[in-house]
């Protein structure tokens, strides 16, 4: 297996774009991260997409993107993994570039929500659940997370307050960040004070519905050293697990084992351990996600990802800077983009131009990225050469 | 929902059928051909206990269209006597009552309608024992 670097990133900005479709968003991204590798040609592309057939009735995405951005007769796949497509994308250009059979590979991430009404969308991203089991019933996103919630309330104590700081710190980084959705700093109070979705969460605990695009550029480390016009940056873990759809179905509802998989397994690629990661971006779909997440990598001991936020560990100056990006919930979840925007921000971190978010002498990065209710997992291990 | 689609799994959600697996015990709701306990390929099918025991639930505000007309409601993962897992509604009690643990029991009833003309969906509801 070859080493893979990531030579070009791209990203729209995230938020609720009504001048721009389905297509605009994917040509847009795709474009910057061409430009930003600096290649006259890709061999083949990746599109993670959870749901473009409900959202704005367009399957058949890959076409559609290899098309528009003008890239020939190539090979292009989408992948589908619920909110997790994107990273899924990622790893299928990584294992394509690695296992000899392209050179130069895209990596899209791409979802447009914001043609739906709200409880249309909400109804849509149901499916993500099990659809005869649990969203039969009436559950929703927002009601599984406040499950897992209340159960991790219960075992470990954590409190609302708790949670309230993980957004208000995400809200904090994101307000540093020109392509987020959210730009506002919010306080304690103010998610507190919002509206209730599904106890205990309230919707300032939840991520919002957005449109936007991600892309990154990945070809062989050796040839990234002759041809990247920018510092390339290696994948040196890509890590990928499943677990049931339906959250009733786990043995402990506190825990997101495929988490834990995923990471190990990106990890012992790495040959590295979570306290050699420089900078974390974790699928804070909903607060009590980052919480579960962070306790999952290894990043804080079990129970103890309530506190991580408050008091100030996953800080952007803290011991294990978590979203600095502003995360899912204040930089914006397009469901298929998300996993690459993950990579978007620790490659931008990992070169330096992160402006006045950067993490001083980051040089080791992980992202992780989630399916429904922690259904699937993809974790990358990203390392500046 | 399509009314073959209810009608398809009648057996789960009028008689609470589940499957018991020959081969390690576990107790599998909906009923499935593989056990993920133990790969077992063999089952004892048999209803449901009706008794359990809330071990985690939320209070639904924000609703998916077919269910816009009922918020709030309680929805709960739970876990029956005979180890059976599932997710349900919790009817008949206020979301300010509603505590960790509780003991409830499932009842026979009406879940969703589709439109005005659509099908009647049934299946279980919990309700505090």
């Amino acid at each position: 297996m070859r080493d893979v670097a990531i030579i070009g990133i791209g990203m729209t900005r995230f938020g609720e774009l009504w001048e721009k479709s389905l297509r605009d968003l994917m040509v847009e991204a795709g474009l910057q991260a061409i430009a930003d590798a600096g290649v006259d040609h890709v061999d083949s592309m990746y599109v993670g997409c959870m749901s473009s057939g409900l959202f704005v009735e367009q399957e058949h995405l890959a076409s559609l993107a290899s098309d528009f951005l003008g890239l020939g007769p190539i090979p292009a796949t989408r992948v589908e993994s619920a909110c997790a497509s994107g990273g899924l994308a990622v790893r299928s250009a990584f294992i394509e570039v690695a296992s000899g059979l392209s050179e130069v590979v895209l990596a899209m991430g791409v979802e447009k929500m914001t043609d739906l009404a709200g409880d249309a969308c909400t109804a849509a991203l149901a499916t993500a659940a099990d659809q005869d089991y649990e969203s039969f019933h009436g559950v929703t996103f927002p009601g599984l997370y406040a499950m897992i919630a209340r159960a991790h309330m219960e075992r470990y104590g954590t409190t609302s307050e708790q949670l309230a700081a993980t957004a208000v710190k995400n809200h904090a980084n994101g307000a540093l960040n020109p392509l987020a959705q959210f730009r506002n700093r919010i306080t304690v109070g103010d998610v507190l004070d919002s509206m209730m979705v599904a106890d205990p969460l309230h919707v300032l605990d939840c991520s919002p519905v957005s449109d936007g695009a991600a892309a990154a550029v990945l070809c062989p480390l050796e040839r990234a050293k002759k041809i990247a016009k920018k510092a390339p940056v290696r994948i040196a873990g890509v890590g990928h697990a499943t677990d049931s759809l339906a959250l009733y179905r786990r043995a402990d509802l506190t825990r997101l084992p495929a988490v834990e998989r995923s990471a190990q397994i990106a990890l012992r690629m790495a040959k590295r351990k979570p306290s050699d990661i420089h900078l974390a971006e974790v699928h804070d779909c909903f607060t009590i996600a980052e919480v579960c997440a962070i306790e999952e990598l290894g990043l804080v001991p079990r129970g103890q990802g309530g506190d991580a936020a408050r008091s100030g560990l996953t800080a952007r100056n803290g011991r294990s800077p978590v979203n600095t990006s502003g995360g899912l919930k204040s930089k914006g979840h397009p469901v298929g983009a998300t996993g690459v925007a993950q990579i978007h921000e620790v490659v931008t971190q990992l070169r330096g131009e992160a402006g006045e978010r950067q993490v001083r002498n980051a040089r080791i990065g992980l992202t992780q990225n989630m399916g429904g209710s922690g259904g699937s997992s993809v974790v990358h291990v990203l390392e500046l050469i | 929902m399509s009314t073959v689609r209810v009608w398809r799994e009648r057996r789960q959600r009028l008689l609470n059928e589940v499957a018991r697996c020959k081969g390690c015990g576990k107790m599998h709701f909906p009923p499935r051909q593989v056990c993920d306990g133990c790969r077992g390929r063999e089952f004892e099918m048999k209803p449901m206990a009706q008794s359990g025991q809330v071990l985690t639930y939320s209070v639904i505000r924000v609703a998916p269209p077919a269910f816009a007309q009922e918020v709030p409601y309680v929805v709960a993962v739970i876990e029956m006597e005979d180890t059976t897992r599932l997710t349900a509604q919790v009817a008949d009690v206020a979301p300010e009552d509603m505590k960790m643990g509780m003991k409830v029991r499932l009842e026979f009833r009406k879940i969703r309608s589709e439109g005005r003309t659509g099908v009647i969906v049934y299946a279980h509801k919990a309700v505090p024992a």
